[in-house]
């Protein structure tokens, strides 16, 4: 079965004045329909502009796609036209941001939002994209969706919003809805109310999801398959219990490690990631973990790890991923 | 609804309390006026952030505050600092009212009594050297006059805090977010406190970073004999951290137990539905698991309902409940939980 997106060797830099940020670098990936992605990852490993390039919404200057292919339905993304992927944008391919105050516009009424995206992608009159745009309130829980129409974003409360921002990314029936952060704005209780209308959507209506976060927690509640990024490479993919139960990357190792979890004796000491994420800018030809790496050896700081499969959809970046069970098992 | 909680933490939470009152919070109340025209401001109604709760921290304890945005638990910590000037209720941190004094009597308390903030970006001067900005509280309180005196305090500070002493000639913008925090916690250990309001200290920062900060937070309190009023809405990280836990709704008290109480009995509804909400990081347990998602949204302070305020969201809630307001009572040594239907 093709796969319904296809990213290859894609690159994504910003030529800065500190130099060129290698944010996302050669990173290879595939979502097959229907199914719930995880790209984890901390701040500014390139998890976001990994996404973001799909749609190529880099802002140019100072970022800049720079190599690699993106297939999507059989279309290169990154070579089709201006006017084509505007047809793909918040049709084919929707997204929902972090921020729904700052991804709604404030001056525009929930209904013209709506609308404004059905008249457009679907042809539908403002009359059918109105009837739509209440069924999709109401699908999404907001309570009196007729009068939701007519009002602001800064009516509604943050979770309210965010279910707009999923009507919205739901209206024209996507193929795939890149989800960045969805719920990091949000409260617990709300964030358990959005992640479970969106795992429901997603299921019922056949939709593949991308969610990028950095919540651990949330990934293993909702992805099928999970991506691990650091330093803008994927350095460990595979199925969602592969990578908690089976992790086979140090930093995958260190991120479970470092959480407090809820279902583990109280007070045990937690074991962080030593240091810092290294500097994007400055990168060298070894493995951009080994500072951080417990296990590092002579070969981490000459030779930079590919991704190597190891079996069963489980793949990691690591010179060391034949030992690390054993490894693991001594520390 | 107010949690008498004038009872030590039990043993079973660890902490010997070696004086009785530590900090005592009795009834606290912080109503915000809200008013209406530009010329004429009148009153037109208040925000009720933190509506009578009562607590109290043994020294040497740390208190996890748990709720969601616009529970109040920052407006508690304010308070606590006196930085905001509460409605109603006594702060007494050893015995003295803070509310009674004023600001010049408040000075050496200050002293005492310090705080972490969220965001290590807007909590630190752009314009400042990380090292004046650490010397600065020693100056201004006159703790230590000799400035090369001074220079090594700070140096002794950053060293503590994990950092190298040349970041004292730095400024924020030069540092990332961890190590930026790690300025923020020298800066509150500064002038030698006994107390530290730890206000979504870890919030911000990234897991790998975070668990670094929480390490540091513990190792200081072991070092300083420190005590910690932690406020947080992470609560696997609340959990970790706390000897006692309490959890705020809508400026209320609703529960307060130890930790080990609170998180594995779990009383009150709401507090009930916090656990549930919050995603283990192990994909088996989350399969095993039941999802019952809280409905409805928090209420606005300014306009609360009656009774309960948990009422409309919750799940056990009967007539009864719209009308009373629930006590506080004490269901197992040391464990207070305000409902009538648990």
């Amino acid at each position: 079965m093709p796969k319904l997106l296809e990213v290859k060797n894609l690159k994504t830099q910003f030529f800065t004045s500190a130099g060129v940020v290698r944010a996302v670098d050669d990173v290879s990936y595939d979502v097959e329909e229907g199914e719930t992605l995880a790209v984890v990852g901390e701040s500014g490993c390139g998890k976001s502009v990994s996404a973001m390039s799909i749609l190529r919404l880099i802002p140019w200057p100072p970022g800049k796609v720079v190599g690699g292919t993106i297939h999507f339905m059989g279309e290169d993304l990154l070579t089709v036209s201006e006017d084509e992927i505007r047809t793909i944008r918040g049709r084919k391919i929707s997204m929902v941001f972090q921020e729904p105050m700052t991804s709604l516009n404030p001056v525009l009424s929930i209904g013209l939002q709506l609308t404004e995206t059905m008249q457009h992608h679907l042809g539908l009159s403002l009359e059918a994209a109105n009837k739509r745009a209440v069924e999709l309130l109401a699908r999404v829980g907001i309570a009196d969706p007729e009068r939701r129409l007519d009002q602001y974003p800064h009516h509604l409360s943050g979770g309210m919003r965010q279910r707009v921002m999923i009507a919205l990314a739901l209206s024209c029936d996507p193929k795939l809805i890149i989800a960045d952060e969805p719920t990091t704005a949000l409260d617990v209780t709300i964030q358990a109310q959005i992640l479970e209308l969106m795992k429901e959507l997603t299921r019922e209506l056949g939709v593949a999801l991308i969610v990028i976060t950095h919540n651990l927690g949330i990934v293993a509640r909702y992805a099928d398959r999970v991506n691990v990024m650091y330093a803008g490479k994927m350095i460990e993919m595979g199925q969602a219990k592969q990578i908690y139960h089976d992790p086979l990357h140090p930093y995958t190792l260190g991120l479970l490690a470092s959480v407090p979890r809820m279902d583990q004796p109280r007070g045990e000491r937690l074991v962080p990631i030593i240091g810092q994420p290294p500097d994007l800018t400055r990168l060298d030809d070894g493995c951009a973990f080994r500072a951080r790496c417990r296990f590092a050896i002579d070969r981490c700081s000459n030779e930079i790890p590919s991704l190597q499969e190891t079996g069963d959809g489980h793949s990691v970046a690591c010179w060391r991923a034949n030992e690390i069970r054993d490894l693991r098992a001594a520390s | 609804m107010t949690l008498a909680t004038e009872r030590q933490p039990s043993s079973e939470v660890g902490v010997q309390a070696a004086e009785p009152s530590f900090l005592e919070i009795r009834d606290l109340k912080m109503y915000f006026p809200v008013t209406e025209g530009t010329v004429h401001q009148k009153v037109v109604a208040h925000v009720k952030a933190v509506d009578g709760i009562s607590f109290s921290i043994a020294r040497g304890e740390t208190l996890g505050l748990v709720g969601e945005s616009g529970c109040g638990k920052t407006t508690v910590g304010r308070c606590i600092l006196q930085l905001e000037r509460s409605t109603d209720g006594q702060i007494l941190f050893k015995g003295r009212d803070l509310t009674q004094l004023d600001q010049k009597a408040l000075v050496p308390v200050r002293e005492k009594i310090q705080v972490i903030f969220q965001d290590p970006y807007s909590s630190l001067n752009p314009r400042m050297k990380i090292g004046s900005m650490l010397a600065e509280p020693m100056r201004v309180h006159g703790i230590i006059k000799d400035p090369k005196q001074r220079q090594a305090r700070v140096n002794e500070l950053l060293s503590v805090c994990g950092l190298d002493p040349k970041f004292s000639d730095r400024y924020p913008h030069e540092m990332s977010g961890g190590q930026r925090q790690r300025v923020g916690i020298a800066r509150a250990l500064a002038l030698n406190p006994e107390f530290i309001i730890c206000d979504e200290a870890v919030s911000a920062l990234d897991v790998s970073i975070q668990a670094q900060v929480i390490n540091l937070l513990e190792d200081l309190r072991r070092q300083f004999n420190l005590t910690y009023l932690f406020i947080a809405h992470d609560l696997s990280v609340v959990r970790h951290i706390s000897d006692r836990v309490a959890v705020m709704y809508l400026g209320n008290l609703v529960e307060l137990a130890g930790g080990d109480e609170l998180f594995d009995r779990p009383t009150h509804p709401y507090t009930r539905a916090l656990l549930d909400a919050v995603p283990i990081p192990d994909p088996e347990v989350e399969s095993h698991r039941a999802h019952k998602v809280l409905q409805g949204e928090v209420p606005s302070p300014m306009n609360p309902p009656s009774g309960c305020v948990f009422h409309p969201r919750c799940p056990l809630a009967v007539d009864s409940c719209r009308v009373s307001v629930p006590q506080g009572r004490e269901i197992s040594p040391g464990h207070w939980v305000a409902c009538s239907q648990v």
